[in-house]
């Protein structure tokens, strides 16, 4: 989590310093949901992501160096620099994609469920998303789709009350996205998204479910994000300080380094030691990505197709500049 | 297996004869036999889903038959009817393809395309892309096109146009059976997204089709006749509309070549350079409407390349700017037809330099 928290401030702080183009998401505030869910996966399953997917990569194993060389535009990046911030993807680590368009990688994981259903293999699939994508009708045509063929697949909806700068009080029918889930036939969860314990044990039962045949599962994780919807967003401009004060005192973080040094005698040494690290780690991750070098030109037309002749993609003038 | 290179783009003269329909099957059967990665799904390519123990199954196929029998060999794992839903469906064949697996996804008509549009759009199309080229997406979307037989607006379009506008998708729209056998074959064994795009009123024509299996190169098209006045390009039933029309022309003393596209993305430009090299006179025949349409991007094509070859205006013979009608006596205007074709390769031979 702290992990998480660091990177996406670091990037932020990346973004303005280094003048970069790129449009980052944050996702602080929400590192329990990732890491309480991750925690239960290993590099053979699955993980789809959204726009806000910095955390889920991380949670997932991708390397923040590759991360932040992505974020950066660079061929060291994860994407090689081709995807950026949005669509970082390590198939190494199972993380199969973050997306920029809402509701559209969830019938994504659904296909690596199909997978794993076919082949009979015990892998699970895992999709986050948000409210915002709650109200897609991607979403529920998938959910239809994984209950009558008993994916093995998890829908993890983050929901943080705000699609971009709407509220989801107004934007969705009803309070709690996971009432959707009981449409489909597909048993439902709601948990304190603050909380990391609680965001674990729910993901457990719901990937030991699906890893022995028994089907999805949908959480809903109640969440906050701290930053506005997107780096340079103010988010005071839609909703109140005070709402944000109440949700900062849950942090997931300094709540689970509380109750690590209460329960677990872990000790505030420890606990800074992790922090060093996680500092030392970024700032090689910023190294990293600030010496990684350009893309080559010629890029711009590998990955487009595994085979395709070259003078239909070279096309539009760039060859007589 | 044989490759073009001995069979080349064409049918043996003689051996055994087929119907579209079949041949594709052939070439579905065979992969799904070769290889346990493909797999096939859609709406009713079964039909009577979960109703076996009332002794029903296999009860309908696609419209084009193309997968009837398929169920009862390979089983319900690998052919899945699916609901209607074709953004999760054909969002899952996608998702399939980049952890390795092979799909087959129907796509019952080509209009239904708006409704699966982003999982198109932004996922098969950018996705190797945007993830520098880690995964392939090595999917094949087999639909239907064409109008002339009074299905209405929403289920006789040709609009390949919308795909073939996307970076990182192929498309295909083979003619005949022969050629329907060899390119499907193609596009599930290629590693890229591939829209294979028949033509209803082809489903049911039959031709030779070697029984063995088969590939035909994807970006090559086929010269049907050649002739030296004026060169006909035509895209998959319309290729049959301009070997009608060629022969008129020829009682009328115009001798003309025919280009078979069979291939819209990649496109193989040198074929249509070359007959036009030597025709200096172009009609490019396609079903798709005519605004950023195939017809205008050919014509784009030999206006930038071959220019100097040109000794008359390019014209275009295309559905109009409209849906498509549901009366037959719009419905006989909409489409192009070997009149049409004759009508307008005469007034390009009279102003032919």
């Amino acid at each position: 989590m702290s992990t998480i928290r660091k990177f996406e401030n670091r990037a932020t702080e990346e973004l303005v310093e280094n003048k970069l183009v790129g449009l980052l998401h944050s996702s602080a505030g929400q590192e329990a949901v990732a890491a309480g869910v991750c925690a239960n996966l290993s590099n053979d399953d699955y993980l789809t992501s959204t726009h806000r997917g910095h955390g889920h990569s991380i949670a997932k194993g991708v390397a923040i160096r590759s991360m932040m060389a992505e974020i950066f535009g660079r061929s060291g990046g994860a994407n090689r620099g081709k995807g950026g911030s949005m669509h970082v993807a390590d198939f190494a680590v199972g993380m199969i994609g973050a997306n920029g368009i809402v509701g559209s990688s969830i019938p994504l994981a659904c296909g690596a469920a199909l997978k794993a259903k076919i082949t009979g293999s015990d892998q699970v699939a895992v999709s986050f998303f948000g409210d915002g994508a709650a109200n897609q009708g991607v979403l529920h045509e998938s959910m239809n789709l994984a209950s009558i063929w008993k994916l093995p697949v998890i829908f993890v909806c983050e929901n943080n009350l705000y699609a971009q700068a709407t509220p989801s009080d107004y934007a969705m029918s009803v309070k709690d996205v996971a009432v959707r889930a009981q449409g489909y036939d597909i048993p439902s969860t709601i948990v304190d998204g603050m909380d990391i314990i609680e965001v674990y044990k729910a993901a457990n039962i719901a990937i030991n479910r699906a890893r022995s045949g028994g089907g999805p599962t949908f959480i809903e994780a109640k969440t906050y994000r701290y930053e506005g919807h997107f780096a340079g967003d103010n988010p005071l401009r839609y909703r109140l300080t005070s709402e944000e004060n109440q949700w900062r005192e849950r942090d997931p973080i300094s709540n689970f380094k509380t109750k690590i040094r209460e329960e677990n005698q872990v000790t505030d040494y420890e606990i800074d030691n992790i922090d060093i690290d996680i500092d030392k780690s970024l700032d090689e991750a910023v190294d990293f990505a600030k010496r990684s070098p350009q893309p080559d030109k010629l890029d711009l037309f590998s990955d487009v197709y595994s085979s395709y002749p070259m003078n239909q993609l070279d096309v539009g003038g760039i060859r007589d500049q | 297996m044989i490759n073009e290179n001995t069979t080349g783009l064409f049918a043996p003269q003689q051996g055994r004869k087929l119907r579209y329909s079949e041949a594709q099957k052939e070439a579905i059967t065979y992969s799904m036999r070769q290889d346990e990665k493909v797999f096939i799904m859609g709406e009713d390519i079964v039909g009577a889903a979960g109703r076996s123990d009332l002794g029903f199954s296999d009860a309908w196929g696609p419209p084009s038959r193309s997968t009837q029998g398929l169920f009862t060999e390979f089983g319900e794992l690998r052919v899945l009817d699916t609901p209607i839903s074709e953004a999760a469906f054909i969002g899952a064949a996608i998702g399939s393809a980049a952890v390795g697996m092979r799909p087959i996804v129907e796509l019952m008509f080509i209009d239904f395309v708006g409704v699966c549009m982003d999982q198109l759009l932004n996922n098969a199309s950018k996705i190797k892309y945007m993830l520098g080229g880690q995964v392939d997406i090595p999917l094949t979307v087999i639909t239907r096109m064409g109008a002339g037989v009074g299905w209405g607006a929403q289920h006789s379009e040709s609009i390949y146009s919308l795909l073939v506008h996307l970076p990182g998708i192929k498309v295909l729209a083979p003619s005949d059976a022969y050629t329907a056998k060899g390119l499907l074959q193609s596009a599930i064994n290629d590693n890229d997204p591939v829209i294979f795009c028949d033509h209803k009123k082809l489903l049911n024509v039959s031709s030779v089709v070697p029984e063995e299996p088969y590939e035909l190169p994807i970006g090559k098209a086929r010269v049907m006749r050649k002739g030296y006045d004026i060169t006909l390009v035509g895209i998959s039933y319309m290729t049959s509309v301009c070997m009608e029309a060629a022969n008129i022309l020829e009682s009328q003393g115009i001798d003309v070549e025919v280009v078979d596209l069979l291939s819209l993305s990649p496109i193989d430009d040198s074929t249509i350079l070359e007959s036009v090299r030597k025709t200096g006179a172009l009609i490019v025949v396609d079903e798709d409407n005519p605004r950023c349409g195939m017809a205008s991007d050919i014509i784009s094509m030999v206006a930038e390349k071959g220019f100097k070859d040109l000794k008359a205006a390019p014209r275009m013979v295309t559905a109009p700017h409209t849906p498509v009608p549901y009366s037959q006596a719009l419905e006989s205007l909409y489409v192009p037809d070997a009149n049409r074709v004759v009508s307008v390769a005469k007034k390009v031979m009279e102003k032919k330099i």
